[in-house]
């Protein structure tokens, strides 16, 4: 693929002020529609490195473009999904995925049409009218989904989106953001501490090491393109994870 | 027996209870002692005799109670807003507020009765310190701890200072500020009377309850000091029932506060 990156890391480090190295020289160019995976040892610097893109910390030295732009530039082009959803829970499911166009001027028409289309995308068309609170877990971690979609990013952060929701309802919420990735371009940066789930969504996956943050070790998946609950029973995909398992795990000794 | 009919039966049970020993005291005591105890019956009495008075009274108690209240709830919230704004704001202001919220009404009254002149100015400005404190108290406590997440999504959103201020930190203090207006609705009528005691005025509209306890305190009317009392623990009960309702009317889609459990 010959397309510029659209994440450029080139020999960045982050520290907090004179802290430890929290990253430490990382270079990491990301194509346009890539899925990414980061996976590591807590303390490894993969949430902090989502920071930096969304421009919500500066980096310490090196250099980092996103789309061509310094981080803060380009933060319209982003859109962030919390380890909590994040709703507010004053608002209605439409209202809350509204909000974020509402402060940058939408026009109301314009809301109400983008808020029904990503809304529909996460199955949750018909619960507009609803508060968070009436929802489950993973129907609110779908609206926070539907939220950040509503902003038509062409970068989307995600920081452990599904990490508190059970094994069935994650693997659910997995196939959907995948279809939905397959039908956008958006890239993709996901934090996780599944393996399985690092596997079944990424091209890429960064396995990090900690103290200071460094990528380790990255690891292409070839499995296909469209992948659905079949290819978790495929071979490819259970030698991925029993590979990248145990490349974890001598990390993690290596870390302790 | 269902929990609801017992909801009722217990409460009337008691009240009958109370009933029957305050007449039993009352009468147990020695006949020249028992004007210090009026019964029920003597209480209703002196409602009837004195009806105009005491409701022209509860009017002016109630429209100083409102005043002050009201007054009390768009500063405290104004000021609340000021002071969440900057922790250097909060740090000089604080102390004086704490100093205002520790002063002794009832000394201050004689020199605000200077001020502003006796009556209903008085009346208003006295209720107004007494339900100011916890409105502010607790809607600058609601509007500072906003969720550490929602303000980093809308640092995300690159939301300015004053977005973030509508669209998430007032929204989110709205249960606090409730907080501290049923906290004020408890304290408005006892604030107005508590002014009313002390720097009321029969001149114009007649006084307000306070002025009326001084009366007829003053002229031995027992029965009828007892039905004032009663009248300023409903114009109690109305304000707190008014701002419940209203409590309820903002909070209830979304607060979990309203959850109902049987859902």
């Amino acid at each position: 693929m010959s397309a510029s990156p659209i994440v450029e890391f080139r020999e960045v480090t982050k520290r907090f002020g004179d802290g430890p190295l929290v990253l430490d020289r990382i270079n990491l160019a990301a194509r346009p529609g890539e899925f990414i995976s980061l996976i590591g040892p807590s303390g490894c610097g993969k949430s902090t490195l989502l920071r930096l893109v969304a421009g919500l910390s500066p980096i310490s030295s090196g250099a980092l473009t996103v789309g061509g732009l310094t981080p803060d530039a380009a933060a319209a082009e982003l859109a962030f999904v919390f380890q909590e959803p994040t709703l507010l829970p004053w608002l209605t499911v439409a209202r809350n995925v509204e909000l974020a166009p509402r402060l940058r001027g939408s026009s109301a028409a314009a809301r109400a049409a983008t808020s029904q289309r990503v809304l529909d995308l996460v199955r949750l068309g018909d619960r507009a009218g609803a508060y968070p609170r009436q929802l489950s877990g993973g129907q609110k971690m779908r609206v926070s989904i539907a939220r950040a979609l509503a902003l038509a990013p062409k970068i989307l952060l995600l920081d452990e989106p599904f990490g508190a929701l059970d094994e069935m309802t994650r693997e659910h919420l997995n196939e959907e953001l995948l279809a939905i990735h397959a039908s956008a371009a958006w890239t993709a940066f996901f934090v996780t501490h599944s393996v399985a789930e690092a596997v079944f969504l990424s091209n890429r996956i960064l396995v990090m090491s900690a103290n200071p943050g460094r990528i380790h070790t990255e690891i292409r998946v070839d499995l296909p393109a469209a992948r659905t609950a079949e290819t978790r029973l495929s071979r490819a995909y259970h030698d991925l994870v029993a590979d990248v398992s145990r490349l974890l795990r001598s990390v993690e000794i290596a870390a302790a | 027996m269902s929990s609801r009919l017992l909801r009722i039966v217990l409460p009337a049970t008691t009240g009958a209870l109370v009933i029957a020993a305050w007449y039993g005291f009352h009468f147990w005591l020695d006949a020249e002692l028992r004007f210090l105890l009026p019964t029920p019956g003597q209480i209703l009495a002196a409602f009837r005799d004195n009806g105009d008075a005491l409701a022209r009274a509860a009017l002016n108690t109630t429209e100083g109670a409102l005043l002050g209240f009201g007054l009390a709830a768009l500063v405290g919230f104004l000021l609340a807003v000021g002071l969440s704004l900057s922790s250097l704001v909060r740090a000089s202001l604080y102390p004086y507020l704490m100093i205002l919220q520790m002063t002794p009404i009832i000394v201050i009254a004689p020199i605000l009765v200077l001020w502003v002149g006796a009556g209903l100015k008085s009346v208003t400005v006295i209720t107004f310190l007494i339900c100011f404190f916890p409105l502010v108290v607790n809607t600058t406590q609601g509007l500072v701890s906003t969720d550490r997440n929602l303000v980093e999504l809308f640092a995300m959103w690159r939301a300015s200072r004053w977005q973030q201020l509508v669209h998430l930190r007032i929204p989110a203090a709205l249960p606090y500020f409730f907080t501290g207006l049923r906290i004020a609705a408890t304290l408005a009528p006892i604030g107005a009377l508590v002014g009313d005691y002390t720097a009321g005025s029969s001149d114009g509209d007649g006084g307000g309850l306070g002025f009326q306890a001084i009366i007829y305190n003053s002229q031995a009317k027992y029965p009828a000091l007892f039905a004032t009392a009663a009248v300023t623990c409903v114009l109690g009960f109305l304000f707190t029932a008014a701002v419940l309702a209203l409590s309820w009317f903002a909070l209830h889609h979304w607060h979990d506060s309203y959850e109902r459990s049987d859902r």
